[in-house]
Formats: C-alpha cells, structure tokens, sequence
C-alpha cells in the first residue's frame, strides 16, 4: 500500500528571517529517510501523465521506483538517461506547471514531490561519486555549440552521449549562462552547477570561455573548420528599459546587471571579490517575474528595504507562486497594481525616488489578461535609493548582424522549426535566443531537441 | 591563461602591455575594446585596443594606474598572465570618406587615438593629431606619434614643454588659421571630449568620440554602459564605443562614472600594502 498522505513532505528550508541575511540555499533538501517516504506516494500509473508534462521525458515512476527501493545511483542514472542537468532541474523547474500537474495525486491532495525528489537523488549520487552517464564510442563528428547555458549544455551532453567531439563557445569567462550569472547562490548554487559542467567535461565536452560569436569568430567560421553542425544558445540578451524618465541615474539598474554583480561576479562579498554593487537602504524592483523575484530577493540579502512595483494584479504575476511565497515570507513588499512614472535624482545624479501611479484592471486584451489603465490622481512617490528594472530581454544582435542567412523573427529571435532547425543548413538554435525569455528547463528541452535532429540529420 | 609577452612603461602613471590572445588579435580592429580579469577575485575592466599583431597572436593595451584594479595590473610583469581577456568588442572605427582630420588625444586617450590616427594616415588622409598631457614627463609614444600624422601638436596644461594650453585651443587655433577638417575624432577624459564635441557643434564639422563606460559582460547582456544619444538609450558595448559626440549625453555619462568612486576607493584602501604601498 502506498503513502496515502494528501500533502507532499514539505522542504526543509533555512527559516525566513535568518536566510534573508545571507546567499546560502534556501531550500535545504530531502533527507533519504523523507525521500523514501515522498516516494512512496508514488502510484505508478501505467499511463505515467507525469512524463507527459516534462520538456526533456524523464521517466519519472521509474525513478521513483528505484528510490522507494533505496537505490539512488539507479535513480539518478536513469534521470541522467534523459536529463542532462537533473540538480539543477530538481532545483529551478516549475514542476507545478510540469509533470506535477499531471500527477494524479494531485487530483485530491498535492501531488508527489518530483523535483524534490529529482534533486535528492542527484544530490546523493553527486556526493558519493556514482554519477556517471553512458556514453557510445566516439563516432568521428564533431560540433560547435555557442553559448554554454541551459540549451547549450544540454545540446552539448546529449551529443557527447551519441560519441560526437563537442565544443562549448562561451562568451563570459565562467560557463554556465544563466544558471551562473542569472539565478542566485541561494537558489542555485554555483558550485554544484560547476559540478554539473564537469560531469560533462568528463564526457569529453570542451569548454572555450572568453569567446564571443559574432566578434571573435562567426557561425560560417564554424562551419568552415570541420564541425558538422552548430548549435546557437546564445540566451536572452539585451534588458529592457520602461523608457521613463531617469532610467539612467546612478542607482538604476537593469536586473541582468543587478544579478551579475553579485552571482557572477560575487559583489556580495566585496571587497572580498573587486566587484561592487551598492543597494543603499530601500530598493524598488519593477516588474513580476522570476527575475524581478530573484533581484528583490538578492537586495533583501544586502539589507534593504525591498518593494515590487508591478503593473498588474499577483494573479497576472508571471513568477512561479513558490518564488512569490518565498518573497513574501523574507519580508518583500509587493505593491501591485502600481506602474513607475518617472526615477527622481539627487544634485549628484543619483536615485532618491520613483514617482508610480495606481493602476486599476480593465477589459482583457488579446492574451486574455486584463489591461492595466491608470488611476486619475493616484500618483505618489515611493523613496527608494535604488531601482532595478526587471521586465524582459531584447535578443542579442551579434549573431545576427555577422550571419546574414539566418532567417530570423521580426522582433530578432532566431527562427526554427520545432526540432530547433534553423534556416540555415547545418544550423540549429533553441532557449531564449529562439523564444525569447522562458525557462531553463524550456531551454534544456530545446537543446536536447535540437540534438535529436542534428543526430537525425548526421547518421552514422 | 593570457600571458604578458611585453611591458613597458610610458611614464609614471601609463604602461603599455602586450598580451597573448590569439582569437582577439585574429579579428581585432581599431576602435574596438577587450576586457580584461586579472585573477578569481577580479572585476571585468573594460580597455580600448592600442594595437594588436594577428601574426603573432598578440593584442597591445594601454592604461593607467587609477585605481585598485590597474595597479594590480601594473604590478605584474612579462611572464605572468591574465586570467581573462576577451574580444575584440564593440564595432570598430569608420574611418570612411575621412580625407582631412583632426584627431584628439588628451591623457590616456592618446594611446587609443594613436591607432586611429595611424589607420587614417594609412589609408592617405590628412591628418592633424592634438594630444594633450598634464606635464611633459607624461607625453608618451612621441616616436609613434609623429610618425601617425600629418602634422603632431603637443599641449601641455603646465606649459612644460613649451606649448601651454588645452587640446580644445590648439584645436580652435588651427581652424582659425584657415585648417579644414571634414571630421574631428575626440579621445580622452568626458569632459575633454565633451569640449570638442561643443566646440565644434557650431562649426558643424562631424564629431566623433569613443565612450569608456562602467560595464560588466561586454557583449550587452547587462546594460550598464548605456548612453544617451540623440535622445536614445545606446549600449556602447554594442553599439560603439564611437558615437557622435553632438548627440552624447556627457553630463549624463560623467554622472554615471561616478557610480562607485567611494567603492573604489574603499577597494583600493583595502588592499593597497601599507608597508610596501603595492596592490596584493
């Protein structure tokens, strides 16, 4: 008979007032005891409608089946099977919108803890060294992935699995991507997401850092030196801005620089690490999504006084609700239904406030969420020292300016059909760089989709 | 690794590296930037090409010990390396159509004007290049200079050499004196360029400067270099670093500069040696 608890074990987690204070991870994991237990919620559909909901089809009863039976190199290796990264997606995927929802489980009660279990049994394999992923004999292919974030890896392990001679081309001097310089420490640590690159240099995957597509070399230069396939994931690229007024008064930041600072470039610990970042003592951050709660919440950790400002309603908020939860539990302010006009300056140029107007819902547009029109007479200033503008990416037009023939979209994503083919023969793309801003397991789901059909495109 | 294959020291505050960074050097342009980290710990410092050799793989910096960071840099020596060194970045100079010009240096700015200067006069243009140093002892490459141009002005802002002044009046002067320029490239301190620029917005002669501002990644992924232009919102890393300097928002960008000068201090307070006064 299986665990017939209509909750999910909960995640142990570093209390609320003292995580606030620091980058360690919040979420603490699954001990093996809890594990088993959350396992056992399992009911083993035959259908397995979880599977369905996953972007990269781990089969999930079957792992949870080998952790019922205490048998977590077995787990992992057949999460590892599908999923290139499965610490980090244990960590960072929606599964409340994934395989979760499918969960039958779900139906009365939570659904069973999948991610959580996917981390737990990453995280033990990793420690104890077991993990290690299968891999045919070198098949005399070789190909060039730009970009060493979610698509990028993942594109880059699946290749490696089929024996290809892969090289990762990334522009910062760290690889990673996003999951380096994006996510935060306490939501994703840097140093088992190194883990995860080195179990795939351990595949034979190079890593060139420091090399920028479209500056320090081209995608035709790729092509012309022997690989047989290139694979572009070169992520979201340039942050947008409100376009108001004193966007670009010290103390304005977009998200992606915010995020930079401290997780690539540790200014956390500055002067510790030569990079700086200053937040002074209250911080608005301006916009709903993951980001915008992963900025607030890296301000709250340098000790400020940190509110959203989002436009629309929390049900209109794109973030994951965990993230939202989470937010609010470290003491964020959320002030919804409110939209910045215009950043205020001090004589020395730097931010002393943010004048916002209250919003109001009116009649849906044409995605169905209810437009935000302004409050006559509402208007106030909110006095914060810093702003951080966290509402979305334009692609990066390195790539495109130096590689005419690559069909790309109207507003600059590069186009491709389903499997990640572009326009341009020998050429696949996915992540950000295709759909603009997404997820990192959209991203992974992307790349290891464009693999199948380099594969496909180049048998043996 | 990026080893240091040349050092040589201009003057008391600017030294001149060569660094080893063959896939820089391969596609490197005048104009364009790399960035540079010294170790683990390092920030990303962004700094304009003064040379590069594709044959040799090698790519020429020039800069000056301002902060925590340079001085560390400069503390270093042939042998030793960079942890990271990337480019070529930005778009490089137009030098298109340029037949008579004038070209600025002021301080630091004369390490990366030179290049362009060089490449002007290469290609059979006129050129008149007006560098200015605060006091003699700091003129550097006046070799390279002299043979880059047309005709050399060298001002100082002591008059220690003999020709006491700013870059802006020896530039004034030569107009005056009948000089026709079709384009003026500006490269130094904000304000210097900010001068020229306002100089020679009446006159109506094309202005060209080349921005240095705080930034992080490079490739414009973190938005921290943004200018105002024309009343836009511009990265420099993409879409310069040269802008025109009518259209520069130098207020805006000076301000801007002084986003962290009390972290920066407070960085090179902490690690500047006290017995040695050496950065470690």
């Amino acid at each position: 008979m299986a665990n017939m608890s209509l909750q999910k074990h909960p995640m142990p987690e570093q209390d609320p007032v003292v995580r606030a204070g620091n980058f360690k991870e919040v979420a603490l994991g699954y001990t093996r005891e809890i594990a088993m237990e959350e396992a056992d919620r399992c009911l083993h559909c035959k259908n397995m409608p979880c599977v369905s909901g996953c972007p990269v089809n781990v089969p999930i009863p079957d792992f949870i089946e080998k952790i019922k039976a205490g048998d977590i190199t077995g787990a992992y290796q057949i999460i590892r099977s599908q999923n290139a990264l499965p610490a980090i997606c244990g960590r960072v995927c929606p599964q409340e919108s994934q395989c979760e929802s499918k969960c039958v489980r779900g139906i009365k009660g939570e659904p069973v803890g999948i991610g959580r279990l996917e981390r737990f049994a990453a995280d033990t394999a990793m420690a104890e060294g077991t993990a290690k992923a299968e891999q045919k004999p070198a098949c005399g292919k070789k190909a060039a992935v730009i970009g060493s974030g979610p698509a990028g890896l993942t594109c880059a392990g699946e290749l490696a699995k089929a024996g290809w001679d892969v090289t990762i081309y990334e522009a910062l001097h760290t690889a990673g991507g996003v999951l380096m310089y994006g996510i935060p420490e306490f939501r994703l640590p840097k140093a088992l997401v190194s883990r995860e690159i080195a179990s795939l240099k351990d595949m034979g995957v190079k890593i060139i850092t420091n090399a920028v597509a479209g500056k320090a070399f081209t995608v035709d230069e790729l092509l012309a030196e022997g690989n047989d396939a290139v694979f572009i994931g070169s992520g979201a690229g340039l942050p947008n801005f409100q376009k108001i007024p004193g966007e670009s008064l010290c103390g304005v930041y977009s998200a992606n620089e915010f995020l930079t600072r401290l997780n690539l470039m540790k200014a956390y610990t500055f002067p510790e690490h030569d990079t700086p970042v200053k937040v002074g003592s209250r911080v608005a951050v301006i916009g709903g999504g993951n980001v915008a709660m992963d900025a607030a919440r890296c301000a709250k950790r340098l000790g400020a006084e940190v509110t959203i400002v989002y436009r629309r309603s929390e049900k209109e908020m794109p973030a994951r609700a965990e993230e939202v939860h989470h937010a609010k539990e470290e003491g964020i302010i959320f002030k919804m239904l409110t939209a910045p006009t215009r950043i205020n300056g001090d004589e020395n140029g730097f931010v002393k406030g943010m004048e916002c107007i209250e919003m109001q819902l009116g009649e849906p547009d044409e995605r169905g969420r209810r437009r935000p029109v302004p409050v006559a007479g509402s208007e106030f200033e909110l006095p914060v020292e810093t702003v951080i503008v966290a509402i979305g990416n334009s692609p990066n037009p390195l790539i495109k300016k130096t590689t005419p023939d690559l069909p790309t979209e109207k507003w600059g994503g590069i186009q491709t059909d389903e499997n990640g083919r572009t326009g341009k023969k020998n050429v696949y793309a996915g992540g950000d760089a295709v759909t603009g801003a997404a997820t990192v397991i959209l991203a992974m789901g992307a790349g290891k989709k464009a693999a199948a059909a380099i594969l496909e495109d180049h048998p043996d | 690794m990026y080893p240091i294959v040349k050092k040589r020291v201009l003057n008391e505050t600017t030294t001149l590296m060569e660094i080893e960074a063959p896939l820089v050097a391969r596609k490197a342009l005048p104009g364009q930037f790399i960035i540079f980290r010294i170790d683990e710990e390092g920030e990303r410092v962004p700094l304009t090409i003064a040379g590069y050799d594709r044959e040799k793989g090698t790519v020429t910096i020039i800069f000056q010990k301002v902060g925590y960071t340079t001085e560390k840099l400069d503390s270093l020596n042939e042998g030793d390396s960079l942890m990271d060194f990337v480019g070529p970045l930005g778009e490089p100079s137009s030098t298109e159509g340029i037949k008579r010009c004038a070209v600025i240096g002021g301080g630091l700015g004369v390490a990366i004007a030179y290049p362009q200067a060089k490449a002007l006069h290469d290609a059979g243009a006129e050129v008149d290049l007006i560098v200015g140093f605060r006091n003699e002892h700091l003129i550097i490459l006046k070799d390279e200079l002299e043979a880059a141009c047309t005709n050399l002005i060298i001002m100082t802002d002591d008059g220690s050499n003999g020709n006491k002044g700013f870059v802006t009046q020896a530039l004034e002067k030569q107009i005056q004196a009948g000089r026709e320029y079709d384009t003026v490239i500006a490269i130094g301190p904000l304000p210097m360029m900010k001068a020229v620029s306002e100089m020679t917005r009446p006159l109506a002669i094309k202005t060209i400067v080349s921005m240095n501002p705080i930034m992080i990644d490079g490739t414009g992924m973190c938005g921290g270099c943004r200018l105002t232009v024309g009343g836009e919102t511009k990265f420099a890393c993409v879409d310069g670093p040269d802008f025109d300097g009518h259209l520069v928002d130098f207020d805006e960008a000076m301000a801007r500069g002084r986003m962290f000068r009390p972290e920066e201090a407070k960085a090179r307070e902490k690690h500047i040696c006290n017995l040695t006064g050496e950065a470690r």
